[in-house]
């Protein structure tokens, strides 16, 4: 199960890089970007999952005494949760951004920034 | 034609790698240190059903009083560099009216969306969820409005106004716990309670529906700026 999500993460976070290398134009570029955020936030998650245990949360199914037998590792998902929100945060400068150069440019074409080229 | 080849090479030296960490990836059969140390003590120290609540709120309060600074730096700068087109604003392209569908629909959702984050965030120490969860769903409320109405004008003063005093108290609290209980941010200046009740973890219901709250009209005040740009 953790080999899967894994692998998916992997391969979203391949998808992502391709997707923002070979596109030209900036809003494809954002999303690819948010696509390997998304897989990089799968691999932490599935680093933490331990086959046959519970999610980390104490109620009538997982005692307090069997806790540290009964649960998954806590931290990642602590990580990810923190991940996932400033991930939106970074998107939405992104966006920001991008209507500003697009003000500025009247393009979306990232080939026509010519400015820091040398 | 050497660009898409060097790409391609780069993507398969990065797989390789990522190939290479997959197969010999071993899973834990044992909970590590730190993660049994937050399973066996948290039920004591900080009376949080949800872990990842007690670890996010209280263990590492400090670091999500950090996550909060730097969405709020995030949500200014958007209104930064967005304001200029909110000024410019003299004769507003009137867009296509919302589908019936759409209008009446989020009539009937919004307020049902609005209840539900709220109940994520003052849950958020007993069940999946909390603050950030909460406050994401409120926003999801705002944006449907949005989309009924795109020309729906939100008070930028109730926003900030919100967002200032859930930052306030959330920090007063911090420092209350200096004074009252272990160090900045310690939940003990409440009564712990009873594991599994709604009043219960000293102050992490409070400080999670603070969170809630802010995280909610930071997301609201991106989502209006950028409804609030104009056509180009």
């Amino acid at each position: 199960m953790a080999y899967v999500v894994m692998a998916t993460g992997f391969c979203l976070i391949l998808i992502g890089l391709y997707g923002s290398l070979s596109n030209r134009n900036l809003m494809r570029m954002i999303v690819a970007f948010t696509v390997a955020d998304t897989g990089v936030n799968l691999v932490i998650v599935a680093v933490g999952y331990m086959s046959g245990r519970t999610a980390p949360i104490l109620d009538a199914a997982v005692p307090v005494a069997e806790a540290a037998a009964r649960i998954i590792d806590p931290v990642p998902q602590a990580l990810v949760l923190t991940a996932i929100v400033i991930g939106v945060g970074v998107t939405a400068l992104m966006l920001a951004y991008v209507y500003k150069l697009y003000e500025a440019k009247r393009t979306l074409d990232i080939g026509k920034f010519t400015e820091l080229k040398w | 034609m050497i660009k898409r080849f060097a790409i391609l090479v780069m993507l398969l030296a990065v797989a390789a790698v990522f190939a290479t960490l997959t197969l010999s990836y071993q899973p834990d059969a044992e909970l590590n240190q730190t993660a049994r140390y937050y399973a066996e003590r948290t039920a004591s120290e900080v009376g949080s059903a949800n872990i990842v609540t007690a670890i996010v709120v209280t263990y590492r309060g400090l670091d999500t009083l950090g996550e909060v600074t730097v969405l709020f730096l995030a949500s200014s700068i958007v209104g930064l560099l967005l304001a200029r087109g909110r000024n410019a604003k003299l004769n507003p392209a009137k867009p296509l009216p919302a589908s019936e569908l759409l209008v009446t629909g989020s009539r009937l959702l919004t307020p049902l969306v609005m209840l539900l984050g709220v109940y994520v965030f003052v849950n958020g120490h007993l069940t999946p969820g909390g603050g950030f969860q909460g406050g994401s769903i409120l926003a999801s409320g705002v944006l449907l409005m949005l989309l009924a109405d795109p020309l729906k004008h939100f008070s930028h003063h109730l926003i900030s106004a919100l967002e200032s005093i859930a930052g306030l108290f959330y920090v007063a609290i911090g420092v209350l716990g200096i004074f009252l209980a272990g160090g900045f941010l310690d939940n003990r200046i409440l009564p712990i309670g009873e594991l599994g009740a709604l009043f219960s973890a000293g102050a992490i219901p409070l400080i999670y529906s603070l969170i809630g709250l802010k995280v909610g009209a930071e997301f609201s005040s991106i989502l209006a700026n950028l409804s609030a740009t104009e056509e180009l």
